[in-house]
């Protein structure tokens, strides 16, 4: 474990040495902001037309909240590859991938600590959501608890894609292959509920159920349901497993 | 301390190491060498445990590189032929990183790192960005970083590739330092490197040992015949270059004499020997008994460069190792 983590804190050096780190949360920063801007204008508009017509107060949580976490991971959709294309890639581009599987380290430990300094990078990324929706907290009283559980679901499922593209970034040396197939992977798992929204046999509630997105439903939420929670976590281990496979192909082939 | 056995390496349609055996001593440094695409970097890397082999095993301070990768891994320094180095990082940082990777507990990196800083020469450069470093510079913080965790075995790829004569020299000596307390192998194709570093020599060639020997038994080995450049001059007037070459030839214990150069009133000829004669006294009585005269003549040695070639060239007609095996067992 502690392989692990000197391998993690030594990506996160790379990540904020190069400009990836600070484009990625630039990038997020920016579109999220003015989404917020904007989610936040209409909200303020439609409070002031229905106490004019005298209904009752609207949720925060509902009308700004949720709709802006479930956008925070199609953005997520965007930046994953970036942060996740050059993982094995460079280092079997510039040969450093000698150093690491020549040293006494497992290849676990390698692969897991690669994506914990992913994660944490993806973490920092959504952290800055938390400036925006901080304002409502300061002036407003959205509730906190629903609030931290979709932070905690955009985390799950942004460790998933984040192994997804940890798996793909060891099948090849050129990072661009590596983040387009990411981001197409990703994709194909994010519009897999758009196949399946109209019918509703057991084929497409399986493909259904295989979505990324539609396990994101609760946590927006604010539900906590262990059945999406086992859902990230199981594909996530897959996609480690099958990388820790891929990373010993390697050796065979190469 | 490194035993490898009937080492085979196959990719999916070439064989790049076929069944390889050799032992190497405690404390030795031996040259790995053979032409580009020999398989020296893959017995390396099966070496140090990044490729498996096909068949046949290898072990380092005996322990499997199959079987208990981990312990070899924690004894063997590798420097690959780029040095596996992080531009975005500094060079003490690097040197800091591959310490704990290679278990380096915190109290005693400090001091590890101070010590390879010093032996490599790299005072200068601790807090540059490795990106910024010239070409010679990288080897060494590569080679720095190899001997962090003071291996037992040093397995370097061609560490003086790319490097300038004064880098080169500077590189050879610190290997000298390293050995006896390392065992070291390191491979090239740069022959003179091996002449002056190495104790023994292992030459492969498309994947197959062609000889493992010491560097003096080798060039003892194959200088069984003499060369010699003669060079005649005949007082006043050309002389007859088929007259002199016959009288050349005539000359006790001289198996082939072959002209090299002529240039005014001066001839140049390559004599050789038969096996185990030395003929320059009598080339010289040949010479100066028919009244020419004795400009120059001296033995041209066999260099390691020849023995190479010699060796390589003979595996494709596969007879003559067998002869020179055969030379080696009589004597």
């Amino acid at each position: 474990m502690t392989n692990a983590l000197l391998i993690c804190r030594k990506e996160l050096r790379s990540y904020f040495a190069s400009p990836i780190a600070y484009a990625v949360m630039a990038i997020f920063a920016l579109i999220f902001g003015w989404t917020f801007f904007n989610a936040s204008r209409d909200f303020v508009r439609f409070t002031l037309l229905q106490s004019q017509e005298g209904g009752g107060p609207i949720s925060v949580n509902d009308q700004i909240i949720r709709p802006l976490l479930g956008f925070a991971g199609t953005i997520g959709l965007f930046l994953i590859p970036m942060i996740t294309m050059r993982v094995f890639a460079e280092e079997k581009r510039t040969g450093t991938i000698e150093l690491l599987l020549t040293s006494p380290v497992s290849d676990l430990e390698v692969i897991v600590g690669k994506w914990l300094g992913a994660l944490t990078l993806y973490a920092c990324v959504l952290g800055m959501s938390m400036l925006n929706l901080g304002l409502l907290f300061l002036w407003g009283k959205p509730d906190l608890k629903p609030t931290l559980v979709g932070y905690l679901g955009l985390l799950l499922q942004g460790g998933c894609l984040l192994a997804l593209g940890t798996l793909i970034s060891t099948m090849t040396k050129n990072q661009i292959i590596a983040g387009i197939a990411t981001f197409f992977m990703a994709l194909l798992l994010w519009l897999l509920s758009w196949f399946t929204a109209f019918d509703n046999t057991v084929t497409s509630q399986v493909v259904n159920y295989m979505s990324i997105v539609t396990h994101f439903e609760n946590f927006g939420k604010g539900v906590l349901d262990s059945k999406d929670v086992i859902f990230y976590l199981s594909l996530t281990f897959l996609c480690l497993f099958l990388t820790a496979r891929s990373l010993e192909s390697l050796r065979w082939r190469s | 301390m490194i035993k490898v056995e009937g080492l085979t390496k196959r990719y999916a349609r070439t064989v790049a190491v076929d069944n390889i055996s050799f032992e190497v001593a405690k404390g030795q440094i031996v040259g790995f060498l053979g032409p580009n695409g020999a398989g020296k970097t893959t017995t390396m890397r099966v070496l140090t445990c990044f490729l498996p082999p096909t068949a046949g095993s290898a072990t380092v301070a005996g322990y499997d590189v199959l079987e208990h990768p981990m312990q070899v891994k924690r004894r063997i320094g590798y420097l690959p032929e780029t040095p596996p180095l992080y531009p975005e990082m500094e060079v003490r940082e690097y040197l800091r990183f591959v310490g704990r990777l290679k278990r380096i507990s915190s109290a005693d990196l400090g001091r590890r790192v101070d010590d390879v800083t010093g032996r490599c020469a790299l005072g200068d450069v601790r807090s540059k960005l490795i990106s910024k470093l010239s070409k010679g510079y990288r080897q060494r913080v590569g080679l720095a970083a190899a001997i962090i965790h003071n291996p037992d075995v040093l397995i370097l790829d061609e560490p003086t590739s790319g490097l300038d004569p004064k880098q080169i020299i500077e590189i050879r000596e610190l290997l000298r330092s390293l050995a006896g307390e390392h065992t070291i192998i390191l491979s090239t194709h740069i022959l003179s490197e091996v002449e002056h570093t190495c104790d023994n020599v292992i030459i492969i060639n498309q994947g197959k040992l062609v000889a493992i020997d010491t560097v003096s038994n080798l060039t003892n080995r194959l200088r069984g015949s003499e060369s010699v450049m003669v060079e005649v001059e005949a007082p006043g007037g050309h002389p007859d270059p088929t007259q002199v070459q016959q009288k050349l030839e005539q000359a006790p214990g001289v198996s082939r004499v072959v002209m090299k150069d002529s240039k005014d009133s001066r001839l140049r000829f390559e004599v050789e020997s038969l096996q185990g004669r030395h003929i320059r006294a009598d080339l010289a009585r040949a010479v100066v008994n028919s009244g020419w005269g004795l400009n120059e003549l001296h033995a041209a040695g066999l260099s390691l460069e020849d023995i190479f070639l010699q060796l390589t060239a003979a595996e494709k007609h596969s007879a003559v190792p067998a002869e020179a095996a055969k030379g080696e067992s009589q004597q």
